[in-house]
């Protein structure tokens, strides 16, 4: 029979052999790899494969998953301590590249992706390789892109999908009828989150968020953009929008309640689920709408990995990067539906499958069409997006957007002079 | 030269604070007056970067701010206010119901405790599901009584007095417990000897029970409203940042998580944190003293 001295004994060096292996297995270079991933379909995927890299690594890769915002925050509470527990960050390229690397937050990658032929750089779509190189220096790699689609249930417009603007919103209009439980048309309302998807309606209009350094945003093509947007939400679209971004959208398009939806279509899987949504079979999606400019939706690089410059485990994180933005990789997942940054996977017929027709289209004409940015191309994102956002929340309101894009017109532009000062990394 | 048994006393004294006191320092000291020298600074991007004195610019910009900052102290107190008024009153009238003992009461306070239980983001999330204005179920009810759906927290106009109905569902019951265990100390026979002399039962409760339970009321008062004061994720689980799309539900705590983390603006940041503070301050030290005048 054990003594209690035994038990205590064999108790405290079974814990000593946990910390030890704790620690041997948790920190240092040689430590297990830590990732923070935004609950994105990107996320999810990798997650299924991850083991692929934990063979090919000898390393164990422990994921954290949370929402973009949240992202964003454990960013900044962390990289300002200059934490090491972040090998790889997922993050958004048009987002936080400018600041963090002004920040000195993201290690410099450029050697290691450039002189490695394996990984071909080149094969990275162009504007993809651009959304992550700031003056000279490459600082993340892409790995997911998306443009604007238009999500329409094919059972309400059996004639096809609209082209224009004008003829989606007559389109939206005639169908929307809220009493029997029928919106026209679902878009993000909030501030901050609709300026993405208002990009491409602004680019339709022929107007952009800066034009030659200066605010586009009270120029006639823009005014006329938030017009129409404005309007678009507010005849058909549903009550309460200013609150609605895709978290609410997906929902009640998912419950047969939207005839139409515009937003990114690397996201479509949320919309088609047979386990989530009652009009999946009955989906189809179409490019964006042509406004007076032509049909220019956003194509950009969305999603991008990068390393934390302050992690110990900087060349295993980007083993990490190299293997998950590899041809091949993409390539994989390019067939489960994700879509990728490189060219080689866009002109595989095989990766195709992996999309529905339609979708497949619109994605190949956005990418023909689009405008790489969907957001203004500044240090200071986030205030960014609230000023430029402030004249479209008034015309969904149907107060005097045009008072207000003048009045914040004058704002954007002090904004940008001041950014411009903090550029520089 | 032997230490007298008063010296010793005393370095023991000290040695036996001194974690204390280091855990004070470390814990809450030092972040405020990191703060404070923060809010003295232009500093962007990152804490650590480079940064220039700008002595009280930062406080200049906030107070001169009619868009957000003074909006959003007004917000602030309006929150606060009719939460905590609306939480003390229904707290008190439900004290009174659960004050005598009758069959199923341990039930009943067990329930009252439940929306004490959730944390508040979840609760934001619950309440965003059933106050959906498309596909949520208070605009089912709603619809069956013949009133037109409303946008509840999607409009500008019903964004507040929604989320404070909110807080009060969820904090009306600690101001109960708070309030029910004051009236347990309560001695019975003042009560009593109103009843004798004639009092009626609103007689007896204004005249009597009310002032005798003052203390607990202001205890209770203080310590829900600087929670109240202090509220985010319930505000920010529902609008999100900025406190909605035209800064309805922006309190200064939003407001200045948002100039923190979605805009990097840890200067002034810092300063409206300074200010928040020294509001919060004001605010207890008033109803401190407003406890004590009541008290003598």
């Amino acid at each position: 029979m054990l003594r209690r001295r035994d038990v205590l004994r064999t108790a405290g060096v079974g814990a000593l052999a946990g910390l030890a292996g704790c620690a041997r297995s948790g920190d240092g270079p040689d430590g297990d790899l830590r990732l923070v991933l935004a609950n994105h379909v990107w996320g999810n995927a990798i997650r299924k494969r991850v083991g692929e890299f934990e063979d090919l690594a000898h390393r164990r890769v422990v994921i954290s998953t949370m929402t973009a915002d949240q992202v964003s925050s454990t960013y900044n509470v962390k990289l300002n301590a200059s934490a090491p527990d972040i090998d790889v960050m997922m993050y958004r390229p048009l987002q936080e590249q400018l600041l963090f690397a002004r920040n000195g937050w993201l290690a410099d990658l450029t050697d290691l992706v450039v002189g490695d032929a394996e990984y071909d750089w080149a094969d990275v779509q162009e504007g993809a390789r651009e959304r992550v190189t700031t003056e000279g220096r490459v600082f993340g790699v892409p790995i997911v892109t998306e443009r604007s689609a238009l999500y329409y249930r094919r059972d309400l417009v059996p004639d096809g999908p609209p082209t224009t603007l004008e003829e989606l919103f007559s389109t939206a209009e005639r169908l929307h009828d809220p009493a029997s439980d029928m919106i026209g048309f679902a878009g993000r309302g909030q501030r901050n989150f609709a300026v993405s998807q208002f990009s491409s309606y602004l680019y339709s209009f022929g107007g952009d968020f800066i034009v030659d350094g200066r605010s586009g945003i009270a120029t006639p093509e823009a005014l006329a953009a938030y017009e129409y947007y404005g309007r678009l939400l507010r005849e058909a679209g549903p009550l309460g929008v200013t609150n609605m971004s895709l978290e609410q959208i997906t929902p009640i398009f998912a419950q047969g309640k939207v005839a139409f939806v515009i937003d990114a279509d690397s996201v479509y899987t949320n919309f088609v689920d047979p386990k989530t949504s009652l009009v999946g079979d009955r989906t189809g999606f179409a490019p964006f709408p042509a406004g007076p400019a032509g049909s220019r939706p956003y194509n950009i690089a969305s999603w991008g990995l990068a390393v934390n410059a302050f992690s110990p485990r900087r060349d295993a994180a980007w083993q990490f990067l190299r293997w998950a933005s590899s041809p091949a990789t993409v390539l994989a997942m390019q067939r489960d539906g994700i879509p990728g940054a490189r060219t080689s996977a866009w002109q595989n017929p095989d990766a195709g499958a992996g999309f529905p027709p339609d979708l497949a289209a619109s994605m190949a004409a956005g990418t023909a069409t689009g405008v790489p940015r969907d957001r203004p191309d500044v240090v200071q994102v986030g205030r960014a997006r609230d000023i430029v956002g402030r004249p479209m929340v008034a015309a969904i309101l149907g107060e005097d957007f045009v008072a207000e894009a003048r009045d914040t017109s004058d704002e954007f532009d002090d904004f940008l002079v001041r950014d411009a000062r903090q550029r520089q990394i | 030269m032997a230490r007298t048994l008063e010296q010793e006393n005393r370095r023991l004294k000290w040695t036996m604070i001194a974690p204390a006191v280091v855990f004070i320092g470390l814990m809450v000291v030092f972040p405020l007056a990191y703060t404070a020298w923060l809010s003295l600074t232009d500093a962007f991007g990152a804490v650590n970067a480079d940064t220039r004195f700008l002595g009280l610019t930062n406080y200049t910009d906030a107070l001169g701010d009619t868009r957000r900052f003074w909006p959003a102290v007004g917000r602030t107190f309006v929150f606060t206010v009719a939460a905590v008024v609306l939480e003390l009153v229904l707290g008190m009238a439900l004290a009174m119901l659960l004050r005598r003992p009758f069959r199923g009461m341990r039930w009943m306070r067990t329930i009252l405790m439940v929306p004490l239980l959730a944390t508040p983001v979840a609760v934001g999330v619950v309440w965003m599901l059933i106050l959906d204005p498309t596909v949520g179920i208070a605009n089912a009810i709603l619809g069956l009584v013949g009133i037109p759906p409303q946008p509840f927290l999607g409009s500008v106009a019903q964004s507040l007095p929604t989320l404070i109905l909110i807080d009060v569902w969820q904090w009306t019951p600690m101001m109960t417990l708070l309030l029910l265990a004051g009236l347990t100390t309560l001695p019975e026979e003042p009560e009593e000897a109103a009843l004798v002399d004639g009092a009626s039962a609103w007689q007896r409760f204004r005249l009597v029970t009310l002032p005798m339970l003052g203390t607990t009321i202001v205890t209770a008062l203080v310590l829900r409203s600087v929670d109240a004061l202090k509220t985010f994720d319930l505000i920010y689980a529902t609008k999100g940042a900025g406190g909605g799309s035209s800064y309805e539900a922006e309190t200064l705590n939003v407001y200045a998580y948002g100039i923190t983390f979605d805009y990097s603006e840890y200067g002034l940041a810092a300063a409206v944190l300074v200010l928040f503070t020294v509001l919060i301050i004001g605010i207890v030290v008033v109803l401190r003293l407003r406890s004590e005048k009541a008290g003598s």
